[in-house]
């Protein structure tokens, strides 16, 4: 069956998410967010609004779906602070570069880990659209459950907005 | 870290380009960063204008508004920004299932009690009938099948707790009565100022959250005020309001000098708000080691997590269990 974008469209926070933790994707796609409370993602934001100053095509909304940070001839640009979250990152690029496709659209990545002052380029395969696809559907079907996913503990908790929302617990 | 800024003073709250000032009536200026304001309090006569209250919006900061006397007046609350539809659908359950409804409203009180009863136990010279009491009555707690008498129950326990009072603090105050409407005497006096600042906190912490605070348990919904800031303040109002009374009045720092009658009313003076407000924001600035989160947890943040509990209750997680405070 034919894979159609338009019945699956989502922001890219939410491909990235998915490699991170499923129970992160379904309470922020329930609006149960809590970055704005978070100094991580307030530096975060603060790295992306003081890299590339001189660029003009920053934060270019496409779609009133994608905020993709950089965009300029060849690549599409997303800053990071850390390489921590490798594969969450790339994916999230991956589905810009699969969405910018579908409309015709062709360009490769650039991850930008500011800090670390290094960069990664990456390219849209055949094998990516189609991981592109089932992570699509995957979060649809993660997004409509009635209930979140049961709370799984990784290494990275204790760094996200959500730590204290996930762990505080009464004993007994 | 945002903290509350309280001004007491009469004057002029304005935003000058990306900067809050407030001119005071000597012309004195004083400016406050807008990154670090959580809420700010209005004790004072004060002129502000809507481009303030604009910029405030942006940041999701409160202002509170209090009387001549010091007692609450109301809130300016800016548009939620963190909205979650599911969330308030579900807390909206909670409130239309009556079993429900009183499973959380039996969780308020009996926390509230059970902090009540840690700060008798930790005075409790002379008032052990009281205690005893207060343990008596709590088990009717389970029991109840209604609200009404759930909020009998919590009634009959306040009365004698603050007829303990009256051995707890340990000078010339004592306290015959609560009186809320208005208060008549120093204590009286305490207990309302303290719970209306308890109030606002709570509420701040509620607006950082995705709950909705028209829809309580404990509390009828709607009726004057955002209740479920009021049915989270049970929780506190005995670990924090009452905890900051005795402090106050043991170690002599508070005296009758700062409380001025008026028409019967009695209220905290500038002095008295003053030095009340400066142990209240000390407490809620002490930390406590978390033994779940493993990590150090302020009073303030304490309640922020309670939220994060009846959100996780509401959307089916977690089963909501109150605070009971193990230090």
């Amino acid at each position: 069956m034919e894979f159609n974008l338009d019945n699956f469209k989502v922001q890219g926070v939410k491909v990235n998410y998915y490699y991170i933790c499923k129970r992160k994707l379904w309470l922020y796609s329930k609006g149960i967010t809590m970055e704005q409370n978070s100094d991580r993602v307030m530096i975060g934001k603060l790295v992306h609004e003081n890299s590339y100053k001189r660029l003009k095509k920053k934060e270019v909304l496409i779609d009133d779906m994608l905020k993709i940070d950089i965009l300029d001839n060849d690549y599409v640009r997303e800053v990071k602070i850390s390489s921590k979250m490798t594969k969450a990152d790339k994916m999230q690029l991956m589905y810009y570069l699969y969405y910018l496709d579908s409309l015709g659209i062709k360009k490769k990545g650039l991850i930008n880990y500011v800090k670390e002052k290094r960069q990664e380029e990456i390219e849209l395969t055949d094998e990516y659209k189609r991981e592109i696809e089932k992570t699509l559907i995957d979060i649809k079907e993660i997004s409509q459950k009635r209930k979140p996913p049961e709370l799984v503990k990784l290494p990275y908790c204790t760094k996200c907005a959500y730590y204290e929302f996930c762990f505080v617990k009464e004993e007994v | 870290m945002s903290r509350d800024f309280y001004i007491f003073s009469n004057g002029r709250l304005k935003r000058k380009d990306n900067t809050i000032y407030f001119i005071d009536c000597l012309e004195n200026k004083r400016t406050l960063p807008i990154e670090q304001i959580n809420c700010i309090h209005l004790f004072g006569e004060i002129d502000l204008n809507s481009k303030l209250i604009n910029y405030l919006s942006q940041y999701g900061i409160m202002l509170s508004f209090y009387n001549y006397y010091g007692y609450y007046s109301g809130t300016y609350y800016p548009r939620k920004k963190n909205v979650s539809g599911f969330t308030v659908v579900n807390q909206a359950n909670h409130y239309n299932d009556y079993e429900k409804r009183l499973y959380i409203a039996k969780a308020f009180v009996d926390s509230a009690v059970h902090h009540i009863l840690k700060n008798m136990r930790r005075h409790k010279e002379g008032i052990e009938d009281l205690i005893e009491r207060i343990q008596n009555e709590r088990k009717n707690i389970e029991e109840a099948q209604r609200i009404d008498e759930l909020m009998g129950i919590e009634g009959r326990i306040r009365k004698s707790y603050y007829k303990s009072f009256n051995k707890i603090l340990k000078s010339d105050f004592g306290i015959q009565k609560r009186e809320k409407r208005p208060p008549t005497d120093p204590v009286n006096a305490m207990i309302s100022f303290g719970n209306s600042l308890m109030y606002t906190t709570v509420l701040s912490e509620i607006y950082k959250t995705q709950l909705d605070p028209t829809i309580s348990f404990l509390h009828e919904p709607s009726v004057k005020r955002f209740s479920l800031g009021l049915d989270i303040s049970e929780i506190f109002k005995p670990l924090i309001v009452d905890t900051v009374i005795f402090s106050l009045v043991n170690n002599r720092v508070i005296t009758f000098d700062e409380f001025d009658i008026e028409e019967g009313i009695c209220y905290l003076n500038e002095k008295g708000r003053k030095k009340f407000i400066s142990e209240y924001e000390r407490k809620l600035g002490t930390t406590i080691k978390h033994r779940k989160l493993k990590r150090k947890v302020s009073y303030r943040m304490f309640i922020r997590l309670e939220c994060y509990k009846l959100i996780k209750h509401f959307i089916g997680d977690e089963e909501y269990k109150p605070l009971k405070a193990w230090w």
